[in-house]
């Protein structure tokens, strides 16, 4: 039988409703899992009594047969998502101590369907990063990082960012699934780099509240799985209208999973042609080339499109997120909550606090926002780039007479190792090259393995869709699932 | 236009003029805050009324009341002022300790309601007008408490996020006499509307005053924008103050900083607070967590429907429909409540005699006690009863204003005082006849000059008779038979 640990969620929940084990049992295999790979620094926060509380609560359901969507199936949260009674953190130093007295709306949808939290996972601090390295508790490893026959690592990868506990916890079967928030790929590329699923959906479609906040017109909530019909069954708890949340569209939520038909006939898929960027590796070309066939064998129709403000998108990006992220996180200032660090007066303790608290990639993008929004700057850098946002909606609003979804790679590259990449910010920007264009036109992107670098590194294509398209998103996914195959497992999985 | 004389400051150069505006806070009436669900109360134990979005607390956001949107347009439709239907907010970005979230939430390029007008009413009885630049939506700070321990700032937050509405003036004023009409004015719409307490001593409204001085038709001088004066008294000093400062300075030679500064109302002077190099650069921007505000035109025109009567249409129309005089129906229209006891006093009487009594005895009676009309001892019926007393001759005029204090004093209906202390006016003209020959008995020598052609005497006569009488003898009576007698 199949290790509790590496089923789907869509098993999970037909062996628990067969009651071939309990979500006890499931839970405990989870937590002894966490317990044997910490390496991996996955988690900042377990959470067991939680867990086996609500597993409890949940096989008491199940004995009733009033089981609930997600019931008794054990997730990883995110760090970013406010969770009552338990600490959050941000993964930075300057939220210390923090033990928020309310739970986001998302994960209250989650609990109420019955899902069982794990614990608190590991990202990039205030999920700004691409690599899960600028972490206050360190960076995540990812399960494929390769070890020696002694058992050390031989090269840490990392597991992309900013969800990167998240992406290294489900890849590393330390969790059935996991919640993430990308706001210029943070779900996608992570996915891309550890051989996940991972749906970025609508803004609009998750509340954003009791989520830490780092750029608020980008910031989106999705579920991070195994599988494509996992992520149907997560995001159908995840998503929906709060009044909570003056962004959050109301809008009927529809069963993802029954979406999942396998049948894209006559469907339109838009490959753009600006997405073939310099220097992309071959072999990324050709996994998208592979995914172009494997739909049209489907019975799609391949279409080119031109999204032509592409190449503006990451400039644009990374002036509106920190920009944003600036004005967000000056609430962090040592008076109310989390680390204060005493000063002469309340300029200085200001300067203390968030001198100590802030990592080195925040301050940086504290620094670019305050500045692009600086009297003289404004309409140079913000508001040029909203223009430029705007442009790249119409994008692909014009794409989208011509095509039902667009299909593109994940990330420019497979996984690289901890260290690379760290002395040039630019570099590490290209990460989201591919992921940042559906943030700002606030599209649903979703990312699922296609198959392996020539290094047997786990490589991603992308979906976009409509807005609100998510089904078609993540129907047309679901068919490369099925025509890439089985994927191997990572090597410290066994 | 005003015909009042021009005011000006006279330096050793020559004249100046004051050019002011203003800008006024007003706290919104609303149960809950504008982003939050968290209680407005007054005066409530400090942090008591805050919602984590108040606080600033990690993940929470943002969502607009309608009802302090409603009471914005509201209060533009009660200034005569474009309602945009499509307003923005932003964030004003700055660090203190009683802003949590490092910003506040305000509307700065797009506001909810654009130019309107206001009508001054001077002292003279003329009236000038004064533009509204704008008015837009923000919300408030907490408040530092730097007095409750000699080492630390405490703060409040309970004011956090409650909503005011910033009004904007145009630089229309002249004079602090103007500064002062104008807040009046502002404040009795903003009370008629029901949008905004206009309590100053509770901070529910704050003035920002900005002065600059000028030579008469030159173009406008560097301003100074004095912060948080809280009554309109201290508006009229501050600006006096400023002014003749400015005026000093640049006789002297200097130049006028473009600054903030304070009032200090116990010195009675401004203070620099800091200059335009020290001036906070906000780094506005649309808030992201919060779309742009649309209002439905047929929502507005709603609203509009039911706003009440305002004061300048209720001065004309007790003008028009009273015939009162200008003087008369700016005091009755100044408060709502106070027009609404006058039109009830008029109901059906003389509205002259009602404006007299109402302006004249009871709201000087009410002045003297500090009280305000809604807790008038004697109400609006009351007051017209004893009017009636007036215009069915039961008693004279004079003999009112005695049972009017009575009335003050007793809470009793005037009928039953009249009753009581046997004020009813006498009209038996036996009873009169009897005084007037008694009178003129006593003054035979009088009466003699009166025939000898001093008119002037009749007072003297009718004076007479009304002691004898004690003032009941009903005067038209008295004339009417004096008169006849003395011609005899």
């Amino acid at each position: 039988m199949t290790k509790l640990t590496h089923l789907t969620m869509a098993d999970a929940l037909a062996g628990l409703a067969a009651k071939e084990f309990t979500a006890v049992e499931l839970t405990q295999a989870h937590l002894d899992a966490m317990a044997a790979t910490k390496e991996l620094n996955a988690y900042i926060v377990e959470t067991p009594d939680v867990a086996l509380k609500q597993a409890a609560d949940a096989d008491a359901r199940y004995a009733k047969g009033e089981q609930r969507a997600l019931d008794g199936l054990p997730l990883g949260i995110k760090d970013l998502f406010c969770t009552e009674g338990v600490q959050t953190t941000a993964a930075s130093h300057i939220l210390d101590g923090f033990v928020p007295p309310y739970e986001s709306t998302v994960t209250t949808q989650l609990f109420r369907d019955g899902a069982v939290m794990l614990g608190k996972l590991n990202l990039d601090e205030f999920a700004m990063g691409s690599a899960n390295i600028t972490s206050h508790y360190g960076p995540v490893i990812s399960p494929w990082s390769p070890k020696d026959e002694a058992g050390n690592f031989t090269r840490k990868l990392v597991p992309g960012g900013s969800s990167g506990g998240s992406a290294a916890a489900v890849a590393a079967r330390l969790a059935l699934g996991a919640t993430g928030t990308d706001t210029g790929g943070s779900i996608r590329q992570p996915a891309s780099f550890v051989g996940i699923v991972g749906i970025k959906p609508t803004y609009g479609r998750c509340s954003r509240w009791g989520i830490v906040a780092f750029a608020s017109s980008l910031d989106q909530a999705g579920p991070m799985t195994r599988t494509v019909k996992d992520a149907a069954l997560m995001l159908r708890s995840m998503a929906g209208y709060d009044p909570k949340d003056s962004t959050s569209i109301d809008l009927p939520v529809p069963d993802y999973a029954a979406a999942l038909t396998g049948d894209i006939r006559g469907l339109r898929v838009g490959i753009p042609k600006e997405y073939r960027v310099d220097g992309m590796p071959a072999e990324i070309e050709k996994l998208w080339q592979q995914g172009i066939e494997w739909l049209k064998a489907a019975g799609a129709t391949p279409v080119e499109i031109s999204l032509p403000h592409t190449k503006y998108a990451l400039p644009a990006y990374y002036i509106v997120a920190p920009a944003e992220a600036s004005s967000n996180l000056a609430r962090y200032d040592g008076v109310r909550f989390g680390l204060r660090v005493e000063g002469k007066d309340l300029k200085e303790m200001y300067e203390n606090t968030r001198a100590e608290g802030f990592g080195a990639e925040v301050k940086r993008r504290i620094m670019i926002g305050t500045y692009v929004l600086s009297a003289g700057y404004y309409d140079a850098y913000y508001l040029k780039a909203q223009k430029v946002r705007a442009r790249i909606a119409e994008d692909f609003t014009k794409a989208y007479e011509q095509c039902d979804v667009i299909l593109t790679p994940t990330a420019p590259s497979a996984a690289f190792g901890i260290g690379e990449k760290m002395d040039d910010p630019i570099a590490m920007y290209l990460n989201d090259v591919f992921t940042v264009p559906a943030n700002l036109a606030g599209l649903p992107g979703l990312s699922v393995p296609a198959g392996l670098s020539s290094e047997g590194l786990p490589l991603g294509l992308q979906v976009l869709g409509r807005p609100f398209d998510e089904a078609t998103v993540l129907k047309v996914g679901h068919v490369i699932e099925q025509a890439a195959g089985p994927q191997p497992l990572p090597p410290l999985v066994s | 236009m005003a015909k009042t004389m021009a005011y000006r400051i006279a330096g050793e150069t020559g004249e100046w003029e004051v050019v002011i505006g203003l800008e006024v806070h007003a706290q919104v009436v609303s149960n809950a805050k504008l982003f939050s669900g968290a209680a407005t109360a007054f005066g409530a134990a400090p942090n008591s009324q805050v919602s984590f979005v108040d606080a600033g607390f990690p993940g929470m956001l943002p969502v607009i009341n309608e009802v302090c949107v409603e009471q914005a347009v509201r209060t533009g439709l009660g200034l005569k002022a474009q309602i945009n239907l499509r307003s923005v907010f932003d964030r004003k970005n700055y660090f203190y300790a009683d802003l949590p979230s490092g910003y506040q939430i305000s509307q700065f390029q797009q506001p909810i309601v654009g130019h309107g007008t206001i009508v001054l009413d001077l002292a003279d009885g003329s009236t000038r007008e004064v533009g509204i630049t704008r008015l837009h939506l923000e919300m408030d700070a907490g408040k530092s408490l730097h007095d409750q321990n000699p080492t630390k700032t405490y703060i409040d937050l309970n004011r956090s996020g409650v909503a005011l509405m910033e009004i904007v003036s145009e630089p229309d004023m002249r004079t602090p006499e103007e500064a002062a009409a104008y807040l009046r004015k502002l404040r009795t719409i903003l009370r008629y509307l029901g949008t905004c307490d206009g309590n100053m001593e509770e901070g529910s409204m704050r003035c920002d005053i900005n002065v600059s001085v000028r030579k008469p038709g030159e173009k406008y001088g560097t301003r100074t924008e004095t912060k948080n004066v809280n009554s309109i008294r201290y508006v009229q000093q501050a600006i006096e103050y400023e002014a003749h400062r400015q005026v000093q300075v640049i006789e002297d030679g200097g130049v006028v900083v473009q600054e903030t500064r304070l009032w200090d109302p116990n010195k009675g002077e401004t203070r620099s607070m800091r200059s335009k190099e020290e001036a906070h650069d906000y780094r506005y921007f649309p808030d992201p967590d919060l779309l742009p505000l649309e209002l439905d035109a047929a929502w507005v025109e709603d609203i509009k429907r039911t706003l009440p009567e305002l004061p300048d249409e209720k001065k004309a129309r007790f003008m028009a429909d009273y015939k009162l005089p200008v003087y008369d129906a700016g005091v009755l229209v100044a408060e709502r409540s106070r027009a609404d006891f006058y039109e009830e006093v008029a109901r059906g009487r003389d509205p002259k005699m009602a404006a007299n009594f109402v302006i004249g005895d009871l709201l000087g009676a009410l002045n003297k006690t500090g009280a305000d009309i809604d807790s008038s001892p004697i109400s609006a019926a009351a007051l017209g009863g004893l009017i009636d007393l007036i215009a069915d001759n039961t008693i004279s005029g004079r003999i009112a204003k005695e049972v009017f204090a009575d009335m003050l004093e007793t809470g009793k209906p005037a009928a039953q005082i009249v009753e009581e202390k046997g004020l009813r006016q006498v009209t038996d003209t036996g009873a009169i006849d009897q005084a007037i020959a008694a009178v003129m008995a006593a003054n035979a020598d009088k009466v003699a000059e009166f025939r000898s052609g001093k008119d002037k005497l009749f007072g003297f006569f009718v004076g007479q008779v009304m002691k004898a009488t004690q003032g009941k003898a009903n005067p038209a009576l008295v004339n009417e038979i004096l008169t006849a007698k003395l011609k005899g």
